[in-house]
């Protein structure tokens, strides 16, 4: 460990509330339909839009009416990316758009990457550039990450609005919230991002492949691609999907420290936002800022463990006679799998921050994480995303965790629980329950059925090792990873066989690529019926004045209660399954 | 509900226009304009030759030459050494040879892994055997973790100065340089933390050994 590595994770949260609190206020602004500074610049684009889709984005939806605007327009989205990355070598997709000739993607491989992307989740059993056209990456996959990330925005919106609502039944209109965020959220950060990363050496061109002949008389040949432009939407959205296959780790995606702390900000950004956006349009800033700590404060002590863990060096390391502690010009720790020049710190923070939120983008290989370091992820991903979470996902999750702190917090002192002067009720905390309860189920399921099968276990790769532990946890982090739509990877875990790039001759897993992606469906959108049914449930509440005998939501107390409900949620739910993977290995100093 | 289905359809292909042709083709304009080298991979030739990009790491081995002169093959892969006169990149693991960038990958090495103990004794040999015979006080303590490891990516263009300052011993002896010209030239081509304090320092492996072939003339 060194001073630099702790003053990079404290800047980190510095720098990130600085950019989150003016954003939260900007974005509180943008879903309540008042004037922002960029309205003369948008209102035009913004009216036009409503005409083309043939719209009243007046026209207020409740909670049935807003779900089913937001299924169908995922439906279509589901639809035209399966064509997309189906044709790609088709007679409409020019040259140059597919400058290698490759083929399209197996049905299977591509129902699963499809999935992936319309459910924010990227998780990626292709590879980029030896798979996808930049066709397919310029117009499917960044085109998901704007939309999927939008829908999940919209969402905790509507949360919102159900939450403080005093207009009875409506939530907001799905039409008007998704083009709102794309047009004044998602592009002009998109657009100020991209240029950054431009002028650190993010490539974006449409170039063949280069071929380079080395001093030493070797060739390599080097990918390109429309990079850019795709990458920080990556970010940005909480997607995570790699425009190629080692994702931020890509010196292309990530070329140096600047970018890294540039990509680090932009996954959070919008995340913290959302929750000073609560505290906004509740009224009340001291409701978004209890939440805030509370994430604060485990996103913090995950990344501590992090990088303590990683500082200190893997047990094959030491047995392999390495010395792992920091010298002179040297970081020292477990650098397996990790970029000189993102470090020990740069890669733990990194890596943690994508697993919070549901980005699942990486810069380093989490498989190649020690025991403790790689438990640190899936720690996250057991808290359901709730620390900060994805874009909209990780603020609607948080407050279902609300919901159920505000009802076990009333049903402690004896009082009826009331949230925001609403009674919550039988109806909401059933609700909400469900809507917790599905995305582990989704992952534990799974996870049994991945590794109780012969089918199952096909996936796992040979390093891992079918019946050793570092297998298990390949097993656990992929169905975790996808139920969270997260996507990020102990990459070793195989959906997709390719002999040559360009996919012809590739075949797919059915059992792994179809299982996971229905995963991927179903713990996407049957939480967010949940969440928008609760929505519903709240809107049309009358509300009562605070007494003195109502519980604070705002205060350390409640903040307390609040770690208390997600921890423990978390660790009975998956304590036995983190036990068999990475704890074990953790623990011991054994090599398998 | 017709009504609906309408509006979907029509809203996901005016926004595929808007984020997935019109935004994308912006982006590139404006790496194209303001940023060629930047968006066009950083691109280094010498003499008229391209030779690599800039921030893509490469591989400073030879092909070993059977005795007619031909490059040796085993398995229909090219047998290669370290280069002496080159400051050598950190282990590689990509498919089809090492330093592949037409197909990245991670290495996926577990922590407990048996497999991955062989892999780094094996890198740990191989740089005591390479460096210890101009770095006579060369122990495994002294060997930075970056030399004996595969990076995230396969493709890591630097390594840790530590490292640099070790291989300039060998890299000074074969080319009859002072050591001390060799040292400032690994300082010139060492970059820092982004903003001071993002990341860890690194060195340049093909910038510096560009640099080294401009002082004593190379193979190129």
């Amino acid at each position: 460990m060194t001073v630099s590595g702790w003053a990079t994770i404290i800047l980190f949260a510095v720098i990130l509330t600085a950019l989150a609190l003016p954003l939260g206020s900007y974005m509180a602004k943008v879903y309540t339909g008042q004037r922002v500074f960029l309205t003369p610049l948008l209102g035009r684009p913004e009216r036009l839009m409503y005409r083309l889709v043939r719209t009243d984005p007046e026209q207020g939806q409740d909670w049935k009416r807003y779900a089913g605007s937001l299924l169908l327009f995922s439906l279509g989205g589901w639809l035209l990316l399966y064509l997309i990355v189906r044709t790609q070598n088709a007679f409409y997709v020019p040259h140059a758009l597919n400058p290698l000739g490759y083929k399209s993607g197996t049905w299977n491989v591509s129902f699963n990457t499809v999935s992936s992307f319309v459910t924010n989740t990227n998780w990626q059993y292709y590879s980029g550039e030896t798979t996808m056209t930049y066709f397919s990456q310029m117009v499917g996959l960044t085109v998901q990450n704007f939309v999927s990330a939008g829908a999940g925005i919209c969402v905790a919106a509507a949360l919102i609005r159900g939450i403080v609502g005093r207009s009875g039944k409506t939530i907001g209109n799905f039409w008007q919230d998704i083009v709102r965020t794309i047009l004044y959220v998602l592009l002009p950060i998109s657009i100020v991002g991209a240029i950054i990363l431009l002028s650190q050496g993010v490539i974006d061109n449409f170039s063949t492949y280069l071929t380079a002949h080395t001093v030493t008389g070797l060739t390599q040949t080097i990918a390109m691609g429309p990079v850019a432009s795709q990458e920080v939407i990556k970010e940005l959205g909480t997607n995570g999907g790699g425009f190629f296959n080692v994702n931020s780790a890509h010196p292309f995606e990530n070329p140096n420290g600047f970018t890294n702390l540039v990509e680090m900000l932009l996954v959070l950004v919008i995340p913290a936002a959302l929750v000073f956006m609560y505290g906004r349009m509740a009224r009340n800033r001291k409701q978004g800022y209890a939440i805030y700590g509370v994430m604060m404060f485990m996103f913090l002590g995950a990344v501590a463990v992090a990088y303590v863990a990683e500082a200190h060096g893997s047990p094959a390391q030491h047995a392999a006679g390495i010395h792992t502690h920091v010298i002179s010009g040297s970081t020292g720790g477990n650098l397996e799998g990790k970029e000189q020049r993102f470090g020990i710190a740069g890669s733990a923070l990194f890596d943690t921050i994508t697993t919070v939120t549901s980005c699942g983008a990486v810069n380093s290989a989490i498989e190649s994480f020690t025991g403790i370091g790689g438990a640190v992820p899936m720690a996250n991903l057991s808290a359901s995303e709730v620390i900060f979470g994805g874009t909209g996902t990780g603020l609607y999750s948080m407050l279902l965790y609300v919901l159920l702190a505000v009802f076990i917090g009333g049903l402690m002192v004896g009082r009826t629980p009331e949230w925001l002067g609403k009674k919550i009720e039988a109806r909401e905390v059933k609700l909400a329950g469900l809507g917790i309860l599905i995305t582990p189920l989704a992952a534990l399921f799974a996870t049994a059925m991945g590794v109780a099968t012969k089918a199952g276990r096909a996936s796992i790769s040979e390093l891992g090792g079918v019946h050793k532990p570092q297998g298990f946890s390949e097993t656990f982090y992929a169905y975790l990873s996808q139920a969270n739509n997260n996507g990020s990877a102990f990459a070793g875990y195989t959906g997709y066989i390719q002999p040559n790039a360009g996919n012809a001759g590739a075949h797919g897993v059915t059992f792994a690529d179809l299982l996971g992606g229905f995963d991927m469906l179903f713990a996407r959108f049957a939480p967010i019926l949940f969440v928008l049914a609760v929505a519903g449930a709240l809107a049309g509440k009358k509300v009562s004045p605070a007494g003195l005998g109502t519980m604070r939501t705002d205060n350390p107390t409640f903040a307390v209660l609040l770690i208390g409900v997600v921890v423990l949620v978390g660790a009975l739910t998956f304590f036995p399954a983190l036990l068999l993977g990475p704890i074990v290995q953790g623990l011991t100093g054994h090599l398998y | 509900m017709r009504r609906e289905i309408v509006t979907s359809i029509l809203a996901v292909l005016v926004i595929t226009v808007l984020c997935g042709i019109l935004y994308p083709l912006f982006i590139a304009g404006v790496g194209q304009v303001a940023f060629p080298g930047n968006a066009n991979g950083q691109k280094v030739y010498v003499n008229g030759r391209l030779v690599g990009s800039k921030i893509i790491g490469q591989s400073f081995r030879r092909p070993v030459l059977e005795k007619n002169g031909k490059p040796k093959e085993e398995e229909e892969e090219i047998v290669t050494e370290a280069d002496p006169r080159y400051f050598q990149s950190r282990p590689s693991a990509t498919e089809g040879g090492e330093y592949n960038a037409a197909a990245s990958t991670f290495s996926n090495r577990g922590p407990n892994n048996k497999s991955t103990e062989e892999a780094d004794a094996e890198y740990l040999k191989e740089y005591l055997e390479r460096e210890k015979p101009y770095d006579t006080g060369l122990t495994a303590a002294a060997v930075p973790v970056d030399a004996v490891s595969t990076s995230a990516s396969n493709l890591d263009p630097q390594i840790s100065k530590a490292n640099a300052l070790i291989q300039a011993h060998r890299v000074a002896a074969v080319r009859r340089l002072p050591l001390s010209q060799v040292e400032s030239l690994i300082s010139k081509y060492t970059s820092g933390r982004g903003l001071g304090f993002s990341g860890e320092p690194g060195v340049d492996v093909l910038e510096l050994n560009l640099a080294l072939d401009r002082l004593t003339g190379g193979s190129a």
